[in-house]
Protein backbone atom coordinates (compact mmCIF):
# COMPACT_ATOMS: atom_id res chain seq x y z
CA UNK A 1 0.00 0.00 0.00
CA UNK A 2 2.81 2.60 1.13
CA UNK A 3 4.82 1.92 -2.12
CA UNK A 4 1.86 2.69 -4.38
CA UNK A 5 1.20 5.74 -2.22
CA UNK A 6 4.97 6.65 -2.30
CA UNK A 7 4.45 6.55 -5.90
CA UNK A 8 2.45 9.81 -5.45
CA UNK A 9 3.85 11.14 -2.31
CA UNK A 10 7.53 12.84 -1.39
CA UNK A 11 8.59 10.65 1.53
CA UNK A 12 9.07 13.66 3.84
CA UNK A 13 5.51 14.81 3.17
CA UNK A 14 4.67 10.96 3.52
CA UNK A 15 6.38 11.15 7.30
CA UNK A 16 4.45 14.45 7.93
CA UNK A 17 1.30 12.40 7.17
CA UNK A 18 2.26 9.79 9.36
CA UNK A 19 3.45 12.47 12.40
CA UNK A 20 0.10 13.71 11.73
CA UNK A 21 -1.89 10.94 12.14
CA UNK A 22 0.01 9.52 15.18
CA UNK A 23 -0.70 13.10 16.99
CA UNK A 24 -4.59 12.66 15.67
CA UNK A 25 -5.01 9.98 17.52
CA UNK A 26 -3.15 10.86 20.94
CA UNK A 27 -5.12 14.08 20.80
CA UNK A 28 -8.46 12.80 20.44
CA UNK A 29 -7.40 10.53 23.60
CA UNK A 30 -6.55 13.75 25.39
CA UNK A 31 -9.69 15.44 23.85
CA UNK A 32 -11.55 12.96 25.54
CA UNK A 33 -9.89 13.41 29.10
CA UNK A 34 -9.62 16.93 29.36
CA UNK A 35 -11.48 18.44 26.33
CA UNK A 36 -14.81 16.48 27.10
CA UNK A 37 -14.75 15.37 30.35
CA UNK A 38 -13.11 18.74 31.16
CA UNK A 39 -10.20 17.19 33.84
CA UNK A 40 -7.38 19.13 32.92
CA UNK A 41 -4.63 16.58 32.12
CA UNK A 42 -1.15 17.30 31.41
CA UNK A 43 0.74 14.42 31.76
CA UNK A 44 -0.58 12.58 27.83
CA UNK A 45 3.33 12.22 26.85
CA UNK A 46 3.42 9.26 30.05
CA UNK A 47 1.07 7.45 28.38
CA UNK A 48 1.97 7.73 25.34
CA UNK A 49 5.51 6.12 27.11
CA UNK A 50 4.15 3.79 28.47
CA UNK A 51 2.50 2.36 24.69
CA UNK A 52 5.74 3.05 23.10
CA UNK A 53 7.90 1.15 25.43
CA UNK A 54 5.58 -1.74 25.62
CA UNK A 55 4.28 -2.59 21.98
CA UNK A 56 8.49 -1.89 21.20
CA UNK A 57 9.90 -4.58 24.28
CA UNK A 58 7.29 -6.95 23.11
CA UNK A 59 7.99 -6.67 19.30
CA UNK A 60 11.96 -6.94 19.82
CA UNK A 61 11.52 -9.07 22.31
CA UNK A 62 8.66 -11.44 21.53
CA UNK A 63 8.39 -10.95 17.93
CA UNK A 64 4.79 -10.49 18.38
CA UNK A 65 2.40 -9.18 15.30
CA UNK A 66 2.54 -6.00 15.02
CA UNK A 67 -1.52 -5.45 16.07
CA UNK A 68 -0.90 -7.09 19.41
CA UNK A 69 2.12 -5.07 20.07
CA UNK A 70 0.59 -1.83 19.31
CA UNK A 71 -2.75 -3.05 21.46
CA UNK A 72 -0.78 -4.32 24.02
CA UNK A 73 1.22 -1.20 24.35
CA UNK A 74 -2.25 0.84 24.50
CA UNK A 75 -3.92 -1.59 27.18
CA UNK A 76 -0.66 -0.93 29.44
CA UNK A 77 -1.33 2.88 28.85
CA UNK A 78 -4.78 2.31 30.02
CA UNK A 79 -4.48 0.26 32.61
CA UNK A 80 -2.35 2.45 34.28
CA UNK A 81 -4.83 5.69 33.22
CA UNK A 82 -7.68 3.70 34.96
CA UNK A 83 -5.27 3.51 38.18
CA UNK A 84 -4.65 7.02 37.93
CA UNK A 85 -8.22 7.87 37.41
CA UNK A 86 -8.77 6.57 40.68
CA UNK A 87 -6.91 8.92 42.84
CA UNK A 88 -6.95 11.60 40.84
CA UNK A 89 -10.71 11.93 41.16
CA UNK A 90 -10.96 14.15 44.08
CA UNK A 91 -8.86 16.78 42.54
CA UNK A 92 -9.98 19.26 40.57
CA UNK A 93 -8.28 22.09 37.97
CA UNK A 94 -4.63 23.03 39.23
CA UNK A 95 -4.34 19.90 41.49
CA UNK A 96 -5.27 17.43 39.02
CA UNK A 97 -2.79 19.26 36.74
CA UNK A 98 0.20 18.87 38.82
CA UNK A 99 -0.58 15.10 39.75
CA UNK A 100 -0.89 14.57 36.07
CA UNK A 101 2.57 16.31 35.44
CA UNK A 102 4.09 14.03 38.29
CA UNK A 103 2.95 10.81 36.72
CA UNK A 104 4.35 11.50 33.69
CA UNK A 105 7.61 12.43 35.35
CA UNK A 106 7.45 9.57 37.37
CA UNK A 107 7.03 7.37 34.33
CA UNK A 108 9.95 9.14 32.71
CA UNK A 109 12.45 8.89 35.18
CA UNK A 110 11.38 5.15 35.46
CA UNK A 111 11.96 4.55 31.77
CA UNK A 112 15.57 6.60 32.84
CA UNK A 113 16.36 3.68 34.84
CA UNK A 114 14.44 0.41 33.37
CA UNK A 115 16.76 -2.03 31.91
CA UNK A 116 14.60 -3.56 29.35
CA UNK A 117 13.91 -0.19 28.52
CA UNK A 118 17.86 0.53 27.68
CA UNK A 119 17.79 3.13 30.30
CA UNK A 120 18.83 6.67 28.90
CA UNK A 121 20.15 5.22 26.06
CA UNK A 122 16.49 3.79 24.78
CA UNK A 123 15.49 1.34 22.97
CA UNK A 124 16.72 1.40 18.96
CA UNK A 125 16.18 -1.63 16.27
CA UNK A 126 12.32 -1.39 17.05
CA UNK A 127 11.07 -2.79 13.82
CA UNK A 128 9.40 0.06 11.70
CA UNK A 129 5.93 -1.94 11.37
CA UNK A 130 4.13 1.82 11.07
CA UNK A 131 2.80 2.98 7.84
CA UNK A 132 0.77 5.53 6.35
CA UNK A 133 -2.07 2.79 5.28
CA UNK A 134 -2.12 1.55 8.54
CA UNK A 135 -1.87 5.07 10.57
CA UNK A 136 -4.56 6.67 8.52
CA UNK A 137 -6.95 3.21 8.94
CA UNK A 138 -6.33 3.90 12.44
CA UNK A 139 -7.58 7.06 12.76
CA UNK A 140 -10.15 6.81 10.66
CA UNK A 141 -11.98 4.24 13.12
CA UNK A 142 -10.80 6.03 16.27
CA UNK A 143 -12.44 9.40 14.92
CA UNK A 144 -15.95 7.19 14.20
CA UNK A 145 -15.77 5.11 17.28
CA UNK A 146 -15.40 8.71 19.01
CA UNK A 147 -18.29 10.18 17.11
CA UNK A 148 -20.00 7.28 18.04
CA UNK A 149 -19.26 8.19 22.07
CA UNK A 150 -19.58 11.85 21.97
CA UNK A 151 -22.95 11.55 20.63
CA UNK A 152 -24.27 8.87 22.56
CA UNK A 153 -25.74 8.29 26.11
CA UNK A 154 -22.21 7.95 27.65
CA UNK A 155 -20.44 10.78 25.73
CA UNK A 156 -23.09 13.21 26.77
CA UNK A 157 -22.81 12.57 30.49
CA UNK A 158 -18.87 13.21 29.55
CA UNK A 159 -19.79 16.57 28.53
CA UNK A 160 -22.19 17.21 31.41
CA UNK A 161 -19.48 16.60 34.24
CA UNK A 162 -17.04 18.95 32.15
CA UNK A 163 -19.74 21.74 32.86
CA UNK A 164 -21.70 20.96 35.66
CA UNK A 165 -20.88 17.92 37.94
CA UNK A 166 -23.12 18.38 40.69
CA UNK A 167 -26.12 19.01 38.21
CA UNK A 168 -24.67 16.06 36.40
CA UNK A 169 -24.57 14.01 39.39
CA UNK A 170 -28.77 15.31 39.74
CA UNK A 171 -29.18 13.74 36.25
CA UNK A 172 -28.32 10.36 38.29
CA UNK A 173 -24.59 10.50 36.38
CA UNK A 174 -22.15 8.54 38.44
CA UNK A 175 -19.24 10.99 37.77
CA UNK A 176 -16.22 9.08 39.54
CA UNK A 177 -17.41 6.11 36.81
CA UNK A 178 -17.86 7.84 34.28
CA UNK A 179 -14.24 10.10 34.75
CA UNK A 180 -12.04 6.86 35.26
CA UNK A 181 -13.83 5.97 31.82
CA UNK A 182 -12.59 9.04 30.05
CA UNK A 183 -8.84 8.31 32.14
CA UNK A 184 -9.32 4.82 30.80
CA UNK A 185 -10.25 5.43 26.91
CA UNK A 186 -8.21 8.98 26.69
CA UNK A 187 -4.86 6.59 27.81
CA UNK A 188 -5.62 4.32 25.57
CA UNK A 189 -5.36 6.23 22.66
CA UNK A 190 -2.14 7.70 24.14
CA UNK A 191 -0.66 4.41 24.33
CA UNK A 192 -2.13 3.59 21.14
CA UNK A 193 -0.34 6.71 19.61
CA UNK A 194 3.19 5.65 21.43
CA UNK A 195 2.47 2.32 20.05
CA UNK A 196 3.13 3.24 16.39
CA UNK A 197 5.37 6.23 17.10
CA UNK A 198 7.88 3.59 18.32
CA UNK A 199 7.10 1.36 15.21
CA UNK A 200 7.81 4.44 12.97
CA UNK A 201 10.76 5.97 14.67
CA UNK A 202 13.13 2.64 14.90
CA UNK A 203 14.08 4.27 18.38
CA UNK A 204 12.93 5.56 21.34
CA UNK A 205 14.22 6.63 24.24
CA UNK A 206 12.25 8.96 27.65
CA UNK A 207 13.47 12.20 26.35
CA UNK A 208 11.29 11.82 24.09
CA UNK A 209 7.93 11.96 25.87
CA UNK A 210 8.49 14.43 28.34
CA UNK A 211 6.78 17.65 29.32
CA UNK A 212 7.09 19.73 26.39
CA UNK A 213 5.08 16.80 24.33
CA UNK A 214 2.22 16.85 26.91
CA UNK A 215 2.08 20.33 26.13
CA UNK A 216 2.15 20.06 23.14
CA UNK A 217 -0.33 16.99 22.64
CA UNK A 218 -2.72 19.21 25.00
CA UNK A 219 -1.97 22.75 22.95
CA UNK A 220 -3.30 20.27 19.90
CA UNK A 221 -6.09 20.03 21.81
CA UNK A 222 -6.69 23.63 22.93
CA UNK A 223 -6.10 25.58 20.12
CA UNK A 224 -8.69 22.94 17.89
CA UNK A 225 -11.26 23.55 20.25
CA UNK A 226 -12.17 21.79 23.60
CA UNK A 227 -14.43 18.78 23.45
CA UNK A 228 -14.70 19.10 19.41
CA UNK A 229 -13.43 16.37 17.38
CA UNK A 230 -13.18 18.32 14.07
CA UNK A 231 -11.11 20.71 16.41
CA UNK A 232 -8.63 18.12 17.85
CA UNK A 233 -7.92 17.03 14.39
CA UNK A 234 -7.48 20.76 12.74
CA UNK A 235 -5.34 21.40 16.41
CA UNK A 236 -2.87 18.22 15.61
CA UNK A 237 -2.60 19.17 12.06
CA UNK A 238 -1.16 22.63 12.47
CA UNK A 239 0.74 21.78 15.15
CA UNK A 240 2.12 19.15 13.35
CA UNK A 241 3.23 21.12 10.38
CA UNK A 242 4.31 24.40 12.38
CA UNK A 243 7.40 23.11 13.07
CA UNK A 244 8.04 21.63 10.09
CA UNK A 245 6.72 24.68 7.87
CA UNK A 246 8.27 26.92 9.75
CA UNK A 247 12.19 26.94 11.07
CA UNK A 248 11.87 29.64 13.50
CA UNK A 249 8.93 28.18 15.34
CA UNK A 250 10.92 24.78 15.71
CA UNK A 251 13.77 26.86 16.90
CA UNK A 252 11.28 28.88 19.46
CA UNK A 253 8.98 26.38 20.11
CA UNK A 254 8.02 27.26 23.63
CA UNK A 255 7.61 31.12 22.34
CA UNK A 256 5.50 30.14 19.55
CA UNK A 257 3.10 28.05 21.68
CA UNK A 258 2.90 30.75 24.78
CA UNK A 259 2.51 33.30 22.30
CA UNK A 260 -0.04 31.12 20.20
CA UNK A 261 -2.02 30.05 23.31
CA UNK A 262 -2.25 33.92 24.44
CA UNK A 263 -3.29 35.01 21.30
CA UNK A 264 -6.15 32.16 21.05
CA UNK A 265 -7.18 33.08 24.41
CA UNK A 266 -7.61 36.46 23.18
CA UNK A 267 -9.72 35.80 20.07
CA UNK A 268 -11.44 32.49 20.40
CA UNK A 269 -11.24 31.40 24.11
CA UNK A 270 -13.03 28.09 22.93
CA UNK A 271 -10.11 27.20 20.25
CA UNK A 272 -10.55 27.89 16.51
CA UNK A 273 -13.43 25.11 16.25
CA UNK A 274 -14.53 25.40 19.76
CA UNK A 275 -17.75 23.26 20.72
CA UNK A 276 -18.14 22.65 16.70
CA UNK A 277 -19.33 19.24 16.95
CA UNK A 278 -20.01 16.74 13.76
CA UNK A 279 -23.15 16.41 14.63
CA UNK A 280 -24.41 19.87 14.98
CA UNK A 281 -22.63 20.44 11.22
CA UNK A 282 -24.74 18.01 10.00
CA UNK A 283 -27.62 19.74 11.43
CA UNK A 284 -27.44 23.13 10.63
CA UNK A 285 -26.76 21.66 6.69
CA UNK A 286 -29.51 19.87 6.92
CA UNK A 287 -31.46 22.51 7.93
CA UNK A 288 -30.33 24.99 5.68
CA UNK A 289 -32.02 22.65 2.52
CA UNK B 1 -48.99 7.72 52.31
CA UNK B 2 -45.96 9.63 52.89
CA UNK B 3 -43.50 9.85 50.05
CA UNK B 4 -40.55 11.64 52.21
CA UNK B 5 -39.67 11.98 55.77
CA UNK B 6 -36.82 13.57 57.89
CA UNK B 7 -36.56 13.17 61.03
CA UNK B 8 -34.83 14.92 63.54
CA UNK B 9 -32.15 16.30 60.48
CA UNK B 10 -29.34 18.38 61.56
CA UNK B 11 -26.31 20.22 59.60
CA UNK B 12 -23.66 21.84 60.65
CA UNK B 13 -20.87 24.18 58.47
CA UNK B 14 -18.28 25.11 60.56
CA UNK B 15 -20.19 25.73 63.98
CA UNK B 16 -23.13 26.92 62.06
CA UNK B 17 -25.63 25.24 62.41
CA UNK B 18 -27.65 25.41 59.39
CA UNK B 19 -30.29 22.85 60.65
CA UNK B 20 -31.37 22.01 63.84
CA UNK B 21 -33.28 18.90 64.50
CA UNK B 22 -35.65 19.22 61.33
CA UNK B 23 -38.96 16.60 60.80
CA UNK B 24 -41.04 17.04 58.02
CA UNK B 25 -43.14 14.15 56.53
CA UNK B 26 -44.22 15.28 52.46
CA UNK B 27 -47.48 13.52 51.11
CA UNK B 28 -47.38 11.60 47.89
CA UNK B 29 -48.34 14.00 45.43
CA UNK B 30 -48.80 17.15 47.36
CA UNK B 31 -47.48 20.69 46.53
CA UNK B 32 -44.96 21.32 49.75
CA UNK B 33 -43.45 24.42 50.36
CA UNK B 34 -40.78 25.79 52.40
CA UNK B 35 -40.20 28.90 52.96
CA UNK B 36 -37.89 31.57 55.62
CA UNK B 37 -35.70 34.31 55.46
CA UNK B 38 -32.37 34.47 53.90
CA UNK B 39 -29.97 31.61 55.26
CA UNK B 40 -32.64 29.83 56.74
CA UNK B 41 -31.33 26.59 55.73
CA UNK B 42 -33.87 26.07 52.76
CA UNK B 43 -31.50 25.07 50.25
CA UNK B 44 -28.93 23.24 52.94
CA UNK B 45 -32.20 21.04 53.13
CA UNK B 46 -32.55 19.95 49.25
CA UNK B 47 -28.94 19.52 49.48
CA UNK B 48 -29.22 17.03 52.43
CA UNK B 49 -32.47 15.11 50.32
CA UNK B 50 -30.41 14.85 47.19
CA UNK B 51 -27.17 13.55 49.28
CA UNK B 52 -24.74 16.63 48.56
CA UNK B 53 -24.41 17.19 52.15
CA UNK B 54 -24.50 14.08 54.56
CA UNK B 55 -26.62 15.31 57.66
CA UNK B 56 -24.55 15.07 61.07
CA UNK B 57 -27.76 13.83 63.16
CA UNK B 58 -31.28 12.27 62.09
CA UNK B 59 -32.89 10.23 59.54
CA UNK B 60 -34.10 10.60 56.15
CA UNK B 61 -36.69 7.96 54.48
CA UNK B 62 -37.52 8.22 51.09
CA UNK B 63 -40.79 5.47 50.24
CA UNK B 64 -39.81 4.17 53.32
CA UNK B 65 -36.12 3.80 52.99
CA UNK B 66 -32.97 5.39 54.27
CA UNK B 67 -31.39 7.05 52.48
CA UNK B 68 -28.74 9.12 54.38
CA UNK B 69 -25.29 8.90 53.08
CA UNK B 70 -26.41 7.29 49.56
CA UNK B 71 -24.77 9.57 46.68
CA UNK B 72 -26.50 11.91 45.04
CA UNK B 73 -26.43 10.01 41.51
CA UNK B 74 -27.69 6.82 43.47
CA UNK B 75 -30.59 8.98 44.74
CA UNK B 76 -31.86 10.48 41.76
CA UNK B 77 -32.03 7.14 40.21
CA UNK B 78 -34.45 6.32 43.10
CA UNK B 79 -36.61 8.80 41.70
CA UNK B 80 -36.06 12.10 43.84
CA UNK B 81 -34.73 15.77 40.90
CA UNK B 82 -34.36 18.70 41.71
CA UNK B 83 -33.23 22.72 40.14
CA UNK B 84 -30.85 24.62 41.36
CA UNK B 85 -30.97 28.08 42.97
CA UNK B 86 -27.98 29.36 41.05
CA UNK B 87 -29.26 27.54 38.24
CA UNK B 88 -26.75 24.72 36.89
CA UNK B 89 -27.43 23.94 33.34
CA UNK B 90 -25.04 22.48 31.00
CA UNK B 91 -24.01 26.24 29.44
CA UNK B 92 -21.89 24.95 26.84
CA UNK B 93 -24.23 22.16 25.39
CA UNK B 94 -27.78 22.53 23.21
CA UNK B 95 -31.21 22.93 25.16
CA UNK B 96 -32.35 19.50 24.02
CA UNK B 97 -28.91 17.95 25.05
CA UNK B 98 -29.35 18.88 28.61
CA UNK B 99 -33.04 17.58 28.30
CA UNK B 100 -31.23 14.60 27.16
CA UNK B 101 -28.76 14.05 30.17
CA UNK B 102 -32.12 14.31 32.32
CA UNK B 103 -32.64 10.72 31.27
CA UNK B 104 -29.45 9.38 31.82
CA UNK B 105 -30.54 8.19 35.27
CA UNK B 106 -33.42 6.35 33.23
CA UNK B 107 -31.44 4.46 30.45
CA UNK B 108 -28.92 1.82 30.90
CA UNK B 109 -26.56 1.74 27.82
CA UNK B 110 -23.24 1.46 28.44
CA UNK B 111 -19.32 2.07 27.15
CA UNK B 112 -19.45 -0.62 24.50
CA UNK B 113 -23.45 -0.33 23.64
CA UNK B 114 -22.55 3.39 22.54
CA UNK B 115 -19.13 2.75 20.72
CA UNK B 116 -19.86 0.01 18.61
CA UNK B 117 -23.74 1.34 18.47
CA UNK B 118 -25.48 -1.58 19.62
CA UNK B 119 -28.99 -2.31 19.29
CA UNK B 120 -30.02 -1.21 23.04
CA UNK B 121 -28.24 1.83 22.49
CA UNK B 122 -29.84 2.89 19.87
CA UNK B 123 -33.11 2.16 21.09
CA UNK B 124 -32.52 4.15 23.92
CA UNK B 125 -31.21 6.87 21.49
CA UNK B 126 -35.15 6.97 19.96
CA UNK B 127 -36.83 6.92 23.65
CA UNK B 128 -34.39 9.35 24.69
CA UNK B 129 -35.02 11.63 22.09
CA UNK B 130 -38.99 11.40 21.99
CA UNK B 131 -38.70 12.42 25.89
CA UNK B 132 -36.77 15.13 25.93
CA UNK B 133 -38.71 16.51 23.00
CA UNK B 134 -42.08 16.14 24.78
CA UNK B 135 -40.90 17.35 27.53
CA UNK B 136 -39.59 20.30 25.81
CA UNK B 137 -42.55 20.83 24.41
CA UNK B 138 -44.34 20.66 27.61
CA UNK B 139 -42.34 23.51 28.86
CA UNK B 140 -42.07 25.70 25.78
CA UNK B 141 -39.07 25.40 24.67
CA UNK B 142 -38.79 22.92 21.88
CA UNK B 143 -38.54 25.48 19.56
CA UNK B 144 -35.36 26.99 20.73
CA UNK B 145 -33.89 23.38 21.39
CA UNK B 146 -30.80 23.85 19.49
CA UNK B 147 -29.78 26.89 21.39
CA UNK B 148 -26.80 26.87 24.21
CA UNK B 149 -28.50 26.56 27.16
CA UNK B 150 -26.95 29.70 28.45
CA UNK B 151 -28.14 32.03 25.48
CA UNK B 152 -32.00 31.38 27.09
CA UNK B 153 -33.44 34.14 29.01
CA UNK B 154 -33.44 33.56 32.32
CA UNK B 155 -36.92 32.61 32.84
CA UNK B 156 -36.31 29.78 30.23
CA UNK B 157 -33.34 28.50 32.15
CA UNK B 158 -35.85 28.15 35.08
CA UNK B 159 -37.78 25.97 32.91
CA UNK B 160 -35.39 24.15 31.17
CA UNK B 161 -33.63 23.21 34.59
CA UNK B 162 -37.10 21.92 35.55
CA UNK B 163 -37.75 19.96 32.37
CA UNK B 164 -34.11 18.69 32.64
CA UNK B 165 -35.29 17.22 36.22
CA UNK B 166 -38.68 16.06 34.73
CA UNK B 167 -36.75 13.69 32.42
CA UNK B 168 -35.28 11.68 35.18
CA UNK B 169 -38.77 10.49 35.35
CA UNK B 170 -39.24 11.09 39.30
CA UNK B 171 -41.49 10.57 41.93
CA UNK B 172 -40.18 13.67 44.31
CA UNK B 173 -38.98 17.08 42.45
CA UNK B 174 -37.33 19.33 44.42
CA UNK B 175 -37.43 23.09 42.81
CA UNK B 176 -35.36 25.49 44.52
CA UNK B 177 -36.89 29.30 44.09
CA UNK B 178 -38.43 28.41 40.56
CA UNK B 179 -39.60 31.74 40.38
CA UNK B 180 -36.43 33.76 41.12
CA UNK B 181 -35.99 36.43 38.65
CA UNK B 182 -39.00 35.76 36.85
CA UNK B 183 -41.77 38.82 35.92
CA UNK B 184 -45.08 38.21 37.38
CA UNK B 185 -46.60 37.39 33.96
CA UNK B 186 -44.18 34.11 33.50
CA UNK B 187 -44.50 33.39 37.38
CA UNK B 188 -48.62 33.16 36.41
CA UNK B 189 -47.13 30.23 33.93
CA UNK B 190 -45.00 28.76 36.23
CA UNK B 191 -47.57 28.16 38.76
CA UNK B 192 -49.84 26.89 36.12
CA UNK B 193 -47.17 24.44 34.92
CA UNK B 194 -46.38 23.24 38.49
CA UNK B 195 -50.18 22.30 38.90
CA UNK B 196 -49.68 20.84 35.90
CA UNK B 197 -47.18 18.45 36.30
CA UNK B 198 -48.21 17.56 39.48
CA UNK B 199 -51.72 16.77 38.17
CA UNK B 200 -50.59 14.82 34.69
CA UNK B 201 -47.37 13.50 36.14
CA UNK B 202 -48.23 12.41 39.29
CA UNK B 203 -45.78 13.44 41.22
CA UNK B 204 -44.43 15.05 43.92
CA UNK B 205 -43.42 18.46 44.40
CA UNK B 206 -41.22 20.24 47.25
CA UNK B 207 -40.46 23.70 46.47
CA UNK B 208 -38.86 26.58 48.22
CA UNK B 209 -39.93 30.55 47.20
CA UNK B 210 -39.70 33.85 48.40
CA UNK B 211 -42.78 35.12 46.53
CA UNK B 212 -45.89 34.90 48.84
CA UNK B 213 -48.49 35.02 46.39
CA UNK B 214 -46.69 31.83 44.41
CA UNK B 215 -46.56 29.48 47.74
CA UNK B 216 -49.71 30.67 49.19
CA UNK B 217 -51.53 30.12 45.91
CA UNK B 218 -50.13 26.53 44.64
CA UNK B 219 -48.64 24.82 48.02
CA UNK B 220 -50.91 22.79 49.64
CA UNK B 221 -49.04 22.48 52.72
CA UNK B 222 -45.99 24.98 53.52
CA UNK B 223 -42.77 24.38 56.21
CA UNK B 224 -41.29 27.85 57.27
CA UNK B 225 -37.87 27.41 58.61
CA UNK B 226 -35.96 29.96 60.73
CA UNK B 227 -31.94 29.72 61.47
CA UNK B 228 -32.29 26.28 60.82
CA UNK B 229 -35.18 25.39 62.90
CA UNK B 230 -39.15 24.54 61.85
CA UNK B 231 -41.00 27.40 63.33
CA UNK B 232 -44.18 26.30 61.48
CA UNK B 233 -45.73 23.94 59.21
CA UNK B 234 -49.45 23.04 57.85
CA UNK B 235 -51.91 24.81 55.64
CA UNK B 236 -50.94 28.21 53.63
CA UNK B 237 -54.32 29.75 55.87
CA UNK B 238 -52.32 28.25 58.74
CA UNK B 239 -49.24 29.07 58.80
CA UNK B 240 -49.96 32.60 57.15
CA UNK B 241 -51.69 33.43 61.14
CA UNK B 242 -49.17 31.68 62.98
CA UNK B 243 -47.81 34.58 65.55
CA UNK B 244 -44.50 33.40 65.04
CA UNK B 245 -44.19 33.27 61.59
CA UNK B 246 -45.61 36.57 60.75
CA UNK B 247 -43.17 37.48 63.90
CA UNK B 248 -39.94 36.10 62.40
CA UNK B 249 -40.94 36.08 58.64
CA UNK B 250 -44.02 37.36 56.93
CA UNK B 251 -44.09 40.90 59.68
CA UNK B 252 -40.88 42.14 57.78
CA UNK B 253 -42.14 42.00 54.23
CA UNK B 254 -45.24 40.53 53.56
N1 LIG C 1 -21.37 24.61 52.02
C1 LIG C 1 -21.54 25.50 53.00
N2 LIG C 1 -20.50 25.87 53.76
C2 LIG C 1 -20.65 26.75 54.76
N3 LIG C 1 -21.80 27.32 55.09
C3 LIG C 1 -22.89 27.00 54.37
C4 LIG C 1 -22.82 26.08 53.29
N4 LIG C 1 -24.05 25.95 52.76
C5 LIG C 1 -24.85 26.75 53.47
N5 LIG C 1 -24.17 27.39 54.44
C6 LIG C 1 -24.73 28.30 55.43
O1 LIG C 1 -25.86 27.68 55.98
C7 LIG C 1 -26.88 28.62 56.18
C8 LIG C 1 -28.12 28.19 55.45
O2 LIG C 1 -27.88 28.35 54.07
P1 LIG C 1 -28.96 28.00 52.98
O3 LIG C 1 -28.32 28.21 51.67
O4 LIG C 1 -29.52 26.67 53.25
O5 LIG C 1 -30.07 29.11 53.21
P2 LIG C 1 -31.38 29.39 52.39
O6 LIG C 1 -32.50 29.25 53.34
O7 LIG C 1 -31.43 28.59 51.17
O8 LIG C 1 -31.19 30.91 52.04
P3 LIG C 1 -31.57 31.73 50.72
O9 LIG C 1 -33.00 32.13 50.86
O10 LIG C 1 -30.68 32.91 50.75
O11 LIG C 1 -31.33 30.85 49.56
C9 LIG C 1 -26.36 29.96 55.72
O12 LIG C 1 -25.88 30.66 56.84
C10 LIG C 1 -25.23 29.58 54.82
O13 LIG C 1 -24.23 30.57 54.81
MG1 LIG D 1 -31.39 28.92 49.21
Amino acid sequence: MDAFIAQYIDAYYLRIMIFIGINIIMALGLNLITGVTGQLSMGHAGFMSLGAYTAAIISLHYDAPFFLAILAGAAMAASFGFIIGIPTLRLDGDDLAMVTIGFAEIIRVFFLNFEPGGKAVGLSGIPQYTDFATVWLIVIVVIILNAKLLYSRVGRSLFAIRENEIAAQSCGINTTRMKILAFTVGSFLGGLGGGLYAHYMYYINPQDFGFMKSIEILNMVVLGGMGSIPGTVLGAVILTLAPEMLRIVAEYRLLFYGGMLVILMIFRPNGLLGDVRIYDLKKRWGKKR
Amino acid sequence: MIILEMDKISQEFGGLRALDNVSLKINEQEIFGIIGPNGAGKTTLFNIITGIYVPIEGDLLFKGQRINGTAPYDIARMGIARTFQNIRLFDKLSVLDNVRIGCHGVTHSGFWASVLGLPISRKEEVFILDRAEKLLQLIGLYEKRYEYANNLAYGEQRRLEIARALALEPSLVLLDEPGAGMNPQEKEELMKLIRQIRDDLHLTIVLVEHDMNLVMNICERIAVLNYGRKIADGTPAKVKNDPQVIQSYLGAGA
